[in-house]
């Protein structure tokens, strides 16, 4: 474990990178995710739309996405922007449907009585549905950041630096424990992700915490 | 089912649309007006940018490069193992960086299809009034590493092979391991069927040591691997011989943009040049293959050795 | 540059041979099938016994956390492990098959699992109540009213499977990978482009096509076609990825069925 010691700067570099492609697009694509969840909620008509669209982005691999983005972003292959839209175009697709669903769950009586109280619209949405569907929104966004993490490490095979880079030397050199770097690193970042997401959830939610 | 399939062509349609817009250009082309790379530092104006291929030697050979330059005051950035041949030359050629190590023999058979002679010296020459515009080669080393066909002792026995030529008598038997460009290149699968009437039975496209581990545990009979790899002596490997030179002669030579090359790197990199042999090449190489030292390491202790750094 | 991808595809020769596309699917969709078969073997006994009796529920907890294992790292890992071991070209084809039948179990489990465990206790308690026992209840109401889910997360698998099998082109193993692999080491795009494109469709088909199964396969009763009225709420509903609309499915379950498909 002396040579993890040694290079140990050089795997939080690693380390900062891997978390700036998955987070930003977690970010951005949670975001985008709001508007476009109320949309499906409140048109029905849209919602089979959205649902569908984002289930066809899933059926695309990331290594394929990844490949794909410099046709339609008129990048070059290298251009990191490639990953972070295909990376938060994913984010997007799964959480459109968490927020739907979210906003959906909100009991009826729940909104009628805030409704009653004088909330309309927009303020309505944002001070009650939206913050009563935090723990399902919460729960998706710990998924996006799981995944998110596993599959920014494919993105070494075209050459972006991040964790992923010790699974391909490890790989090129017989080199098991820049593997095991590679593969611990992703869990614990992952691990990061989760509970960060977690722990905010629980700190925006102070209702959930009272006892029953 | 039929909203499916609708946004299936309308999402097809979409992205064929905008791909039209945005895509006249290749990816992996230079981009106009020659940009600073886009991994990793970039070289201001002044600094210079050493690349490397993505082996282990070419990662010391540029780090080398780049610990002689530094230590004559010029500012440098390394990207280190950008990929094969193909990249970096685009790399090259685009400003992403501004030297790298190369092969005489290699790189003239990859930029003119042949090697007219296979000698050091012609090679050497026949590669300088080749080489496209806007790039240099300074001086040759004597350290020469050149890409060879290996078998294991047990197979040289099996099938008496002494040579490249004897392969093509049992090549339904021989599974090849090597790099995946190997597959086009004519130092490569395609020189080996024009010159040696040799198409092996399957082909394992793999990287690095990969290569040698298939070879090793017998999961392909035949590889390509550089003649200074440390596995060849390691694990009593047979090195085949080449009578018709397709791999040719192949000494380490920089490879320098016109417009970054000055007496100070030339003097710095010449001086590198005069200093490597082959056996100290192969013994770096083994520093950073064998004993997991890092490429910048390595360097760092060759220069301070040769007084160079 | 679409011109050069397009010019890519439609050139005959690239369709014939060893490295055509017509093999390179076939080599693709072995690998894939073989995983499955494999994994649902293994992975849909597992989740109704895990279902049914509600315990070992950590099974399903390990199988989830194992999403969380970058599968990149897995091949590599798996690979130079089990290399060595095994003499024939077969050293790649083994470790990557393993690979893929260790990120499709998860998927599987899951959707078994919570397809077992959503089954309406009204439906269970009315078949007892009509006799059945033991067997003849799983047959004939459990499985039913579980397909839904089970379904969706064998979709969810397959998508894993046919994203990892590209990516496992790194250790040379054969399918649509290839091209993308291959391109990437000198630098064609075209190449790598085309690759990239056949792996989306071969997905997208293969999505389409369970999707059909699921529609067909589904009970009509389950599948919400007569949900107009009141009280007749669906047990299970079918939208694109056959997800639970019903309050025992906990966020994390659903979610966690949408997400499989990512490598």
């Amino acid at each position: 474990m002396s040579w993890v010691a040694d290079h140990l700067g050089d795997i939080l570099w690693y380390a900062g990178q891997h978390t700036l492609l998955a987070g930003i697009p977690l970010i951005v694509g949670l975001l985008l995710a709001l508007p476009l969840g109320w949309l499906a909620r409140r048109y029905s008509r849209l919602y089979g739309v959205i649902i569908a669209g984002s289930g066809l982005l899933f059926t695309i691999p990331s290594l394929a996405l990844f490949i794909l983005m410099p046709l339609i972003l008129g990048t070059r292959i290298l251009d990191t922007l490639n990953v972070y839209v295909a990376m938060t175009l994913y984010t997007l697709a799964l959480l459109v449907r968490t927020v739907a669903e979210g906003l959906g769950a909100v009991p009826d009586s729940t909104r009628q009585a805030a409704t009653a109280m004088g909330f309309t619209g927009m303020r309505r949405l944002l001070r009650v549905d939206l913050p009563l569907a935090i723990p399902v929104i919460a729960a998706g966004l710990r998924v996006a950041a799981v995944s998110n993490v596993s599959i920014v490490s494919v993105a070494s095979l075209v050459g972006f630096p991040q964790l992923g880079y010790y699974l391909t030397d490890g790989y090129q050199r017989t080199f098991p424990t820049e593997i095991a770097v590679g593969i611990v690193g992703c869990v614990l970042l992952a691990l990061i992700f989760d509970s960060v997401i977690r722990a905010g959830a629980w700190a925006v939610t102070p209702w959930q915490r009272v006892a029953r | 089912m039929k909203r499916r399939i609708l946004l299936t062509g309308a999402t097809a349609v979409a992205a064929l649309a905008l791909a039209a817009c945005g895509a006249n250009n290749n990816p992996t082309a230079p981009p106009a007006g020659g940009g600073g790379g886009s991994t990793g530092s970039a070289g201001g104006s002044g600094s210079i940018t050493v690349g490397s291929a993505d082996f282990s030697e070419s990662q010391v050979l540029g780090e080398i490069y780049a610990g002689a330059i530094k230590a004559k005051g010029v500012s440098v950035t390394t990207k280190p193992n950008i990929g094969s041949r193909d990249v970096y030359i685009k790399a090259l050629q685009d400003g992403s960086i501004d030297i790298v190590p190369e092969y005489t023999g290699s790189l003239l058979t990859f930029l003119k299809g042949t090697a007219p002679s296979q000698e050091p010296d012609a090679v050497y020459t026949a590669l300088k009034s080749t080489l496209p515009a806007g790039l240099v080669v300074l001086d040759k080393s004597t350290a020469e590493d050149k890409n060879s066909m290996v078998v294991t002792k047990d197979t040289q026995t099996k099938y008496s092979l002494k040579s490249i030529a004897d392969l093509a008598a049992h090549q339904a038997d021989i599974t090849v391991a090597a790099p995946p460009e190997f597959q086009t290149r004519q130092q490569g699968l395609v020189g080996l069927k024009s010159e040696y009437s040799f198409t092996p039975a399957n082909f394992l496209p793999l990287k690095g040591a990969a290569i040698v581990n298939a070879l090793k545990n017998g999961q392909a009979q035949a590889a390509n691997i550089f003649s200074t790899d440390p596995s060849i002596p390691a694990n009593g490997f047979v090195t085949l011989e080449d009578p018709k030179l397709l791999f040719g002669s192949d000494n380490v030579v920089p490879l320098v943009r016109k417009d970054k090359v000055n007496d100070t790197i030339t003097a710095a990199l010449n001086a590198v040049s005069a200093k490597i042999d082959t056996a100290t090449l192969t013994d770096l190489v083994k520093q950073v293959d064998v004993d997991k030292k890092d490429a910048s390491a390595v360097a760092k202790d060759f220069l301070s050795k040769n007084g160079l750094g | 540059m679409l011109i050069n991808i397009g010019g890519w595809l439609t050139d005959p020769t690239h369709w014939t041979g060893p490295n055509g596309i017509p093999t390179r699917v076939l080599e693709h969709l072995l690998y894939a099938g073989i995983s499955l078969l494999f994994s649902a073997v293994i992975a849909i006994p597992l989740g109704i016994v895990v279902g049914h009796s509600g315990r070992a529920k950590w099974t399903i907890s390990i199988a989830n956390s194992l999403r969380a294992v970058p599968s990149l790292g897995l091949l590599f890992a798996v690979a130079l492990w089990l290399g060595p071991k095994i003499a024939s070209s077969l050293a790649y084809v083994i470790p990557s098959v393993i690979v893929l039948v260790l990120l499709a179990v998860p998927p599987i489990l899951s959707g078994t699992y919570a397809g077992i465990q959503g089954v309406d206790p009204a439906a269970r308690d009315a078949a007892q109540g009509m006799g059945m026992r033991g067997g003849e209840l799983l047959r004939k109401v459990e499985l039913p009213c579980a397909l839904p889910l089970l379904l969706s997360g064998i979709r969810g698998a397959t998508l894993q499977v046919i994203a990892t099998a590209t990516i496992a082109a790194s250790i040379s193993l054969g399918g649509l990978g290839r091209y993308v692999i291959d391109g990437l080491s000198v630098s064609d795009y075209p190449e790598m482009a085309s690759g990239a494109i056949l792996v989306a469709l071969l997905a997208l088909a293969m999505d389409g096509i369970l999707a059909l199964v699921q529609r067909f396969a589904v009970s009509p009763g389950l599948s919400g076609k007569f949900r107009n009225t009141p009280g007749n709420r669906p047990v299970v509903s079918t939208t694109a990825r056959g997800d639970a609309a019903t309050e025992p499915a906990s966020p994390t379950d659903r979610a966690d069925d949408q997400r499989e498909a990512l490598v």
